[in-house]
């Protein structure tokens, strides 16, 4: 479903600041998979989720989903095949517009916009359908700004959004890092439902190694621009913290360098 | 007096239109749009040159308010294919326009259009009431809010609204948003356009020079119809830009009369629109600093004991 094949990306190529943000990255993803990935700062997983979502484009390596090379694409001509979930809870929802707004303008995410109007009394009913399964309430509030949604509902907003029309890849980055421990516990029920019910293949970045552990079915573990671990199904069923760390330690020769990654 | 209420309101009306094109950027786009400048007189010299060539006036008002989309398009192409920074482009395009519209103008700095038929010659030919102008024009107008209305609540007004408010979100919604921006500015100067072929019929010609500080009255008119008629919704910004031109123009027309020179307007402009970006913060301000006091106050009446933490933070 979705393939990575040698992808390179370097910063500031040339310069004192050249830092190789990805060496060499190689990813298949099955149908239906749902990979977790865990790193500390700078090893490039925000990296790897613009590639594949085309914000970055890499200098080296292809980027394939559901069979075919999208590297030509840019983001907004890939975005019919990916959702997107962004950490920052504002980053996904336009504030300044109303609940039903933000969902007419995912709803149109796969089909050309018109002059048709954005929001009719049939997709009402969807939009309403859809935010009820949320159960936050949402549904009563659809001609309200998403500007006054807490920063918990906006989240759990944009992931109903991403899956909306049916995308061929689910790109979640690091998106319950920004909210609080009750509202990230919610985002990370939904994401587990959400997932479960669309049986989309998804990608999770995760600084929190519990949540890593707990959702998906494999999980990888990168450092400094490159895959150090891919854990596979059946060994994820039995993944401690404990394992993940010493796995790390002695990978690397070294200690997990993120306190957040640990007690996040 | 009432002539000259009549007066600003016609002027105010038609300068509407120009101001739902400055709303259309800088509010729903959020891109400062400075070629406003140069297609308001875009306007007023494509209409004053087709009329005076013996063109009917309502097809040199199409034609007008189309050349003032295509410029509009340019600034677009300017910023988002070009790279160039959103003032910078407008600034750009404004310039580039003074010289196009001279050549519009068959290099002459002013076009008269006395004698010549007009819009507003045409409609009062027909009737004698002295406010056929008025009426026209105030239902071209409601056509327009009702048009931009409209347009705003579909599919490609929708991701529109989003480049300016969220412009990641909504390309990861599969919006291309270069081209939002470029039909946002080029339907925005083609309101600006057909305002300034209005307003060069209304006022009997047209001047190289007429669209100078159009960006600001048209700025004062959004900012001061949002303060007064409030913005909660698209519908509502729209009237309230309307009703925002509109006591401009009155406000311009009593500094008039007060004694104020039409040379000062600029001037008056400049500072109606410092005044409505900085008052309200004021106001704000003050506001919580009340809010504040009262809710001290409240709390040293109800409980004692705050009282003596008050003295002491004082002290």
């Amino acid at each position: 479903m979705l393939k990575l094949k040698k992808i390179n990306k370097i910063f500031n190529e040339g310069t004192v600041d050249e830092k190789i943000a990805l060496g060499d990255i190689n990813l298949e993803l099955k149908k239906g998979d749902f990979v977790t990935i865990i790193g500390s700062n700078g090893a490039g997983k925000s990296t790897l989720m613009n590639i594949i979502s085309g914000v970055t484009i890499p200098d080296e390596g292809l980027v394939e989903i559901d069979g075919a090379e999208v590297n030509h694409l840019k983001e907004h001509q890939r975005a019919p095949l990916i959702g997107r979930v962004f950490q920052d809870p504002m980053a996904g929802t336009a504030p300044s517009m109303t609940i039903e707004e933000n969902l007419a303008m995912a709803f149109s995410r796969n089909r050309p916009r018109g002059l048709r109007k954005g929001v009719t009394k049939a997709r009402r009913e969807m939009f309403r359908e859809f935010l009820e399964t949320l159960h936050l309430g949402l549904e009563n509030r659809l001609t309200a700004k998403v500007g006054l949604l807490s920063g918990g509902e906006r989240q759990a907003l944009s992931l109903l959004m991403a899956p909306f029309t049916q995308p061929k890849v689910l790109l979640l980055d690091e998106h319950t890092a920004a909210l609080d421990p009750s509202r990230a516990a919610l985002i990370t029920q939904l994401t587990k439902e959400i997932v479960a019910d669309s049986g989309l293949t998804t990608l999770m970045v995760t600084h929190n190694m519990q949540q890593a552990i707990d959702l998906g079915n494999r999980l990888i573990m990168m450092d400094k621009g490159t895959i150090i671990l891919d854990v596979d199904p059946e060994q994820k069923e039995s993944l401690t913290i404990e394992r993940l760390l010493k796995e790390f330690e002695r990978l690397r020769g070294e200690k997990f360098a993120s306190d957040r990654a640990v007690l996040g | 007096m009432g002539t000259a209420v009549l007066g600003s309101v016609e002027s105010g009306l038609i300068y509407a239109i120009m101001a739902l094109g400055v709303y259309l950027t800088f509010r729903i786009l959020d891109f400062p749009d400075l070629t406003v400048d140069g297609s308001f007189t875009t306007g007023g010299a494509v209409a004053a040159i087709m009329i005076v060539s013996g063109y009917p006036p309502l097809l040199a008002t199409i034609v007008a308010a189309i050349a003032g989309f295509f410029f509009g398009a340019i600034t677009g192409v300017l910023h988002t294919k070009g790279k160039i920074n959103a003032l910078l482009s407008g600034i750009l395009m404004m310039i580039a326009l003074y010289s196009i519209n001279l050549r519009i103008m068959d290099k002459k700095a002013n076009i008269g259009l006395l004698g010549e038929p007009t819009l507003m010659s045409q409609i009062s030919a027909w009737t004698t009431n002295p406010s056929s102008t008025l009426i026209m024009v105030a239902i071209l107008v409601i056509i327009i809010k009702f048009a931009v209305d409209w347009f705003l609540d579909t599919e490609v007004g929708l991701a529109l609204r989003a480049t300016g408010n969220n412009p990641r979100m909504i390309r990861s919604f599969s919006a291309n948003t270069d081209n939002t921006i470029i039909i946002g500015l080029a339907l925005s100067n083609g309101l600006v356009a057909l305002s300034g072929a209005l307003m060069a019929q209304y006022q009997g010609f047209s001047d190289v020079s007429m669209g100078i500080g159009m960006i600001v009255i048209g700025l004062a008119s959004v900012i001061i119809g949002e303060a007064i008629f409030g913005d909660r919704s698209i519908r509502r910004a729209t009237i309230a830009v309307i009703g925002g031109a509109i006591i401009y123009r009155l406000v311009v027309a009593l500094a008039l009369r007060v004694g104020l020179s039409p040379s000062d307007m600029k001037l008056m402009t400049a500072l109606i629109v410092i005044v409505a970006l900085i008052a309200p913060k004021i106001i704000n301000n003050m506001k919580e600093k009340k809010r504040k006091a009262d809710r001290r106050k409240r709390l040293s009446n109800t409980s004692p004991q705050w009282e003596g933490g008050d003295n002491n933070a004082k002290a």
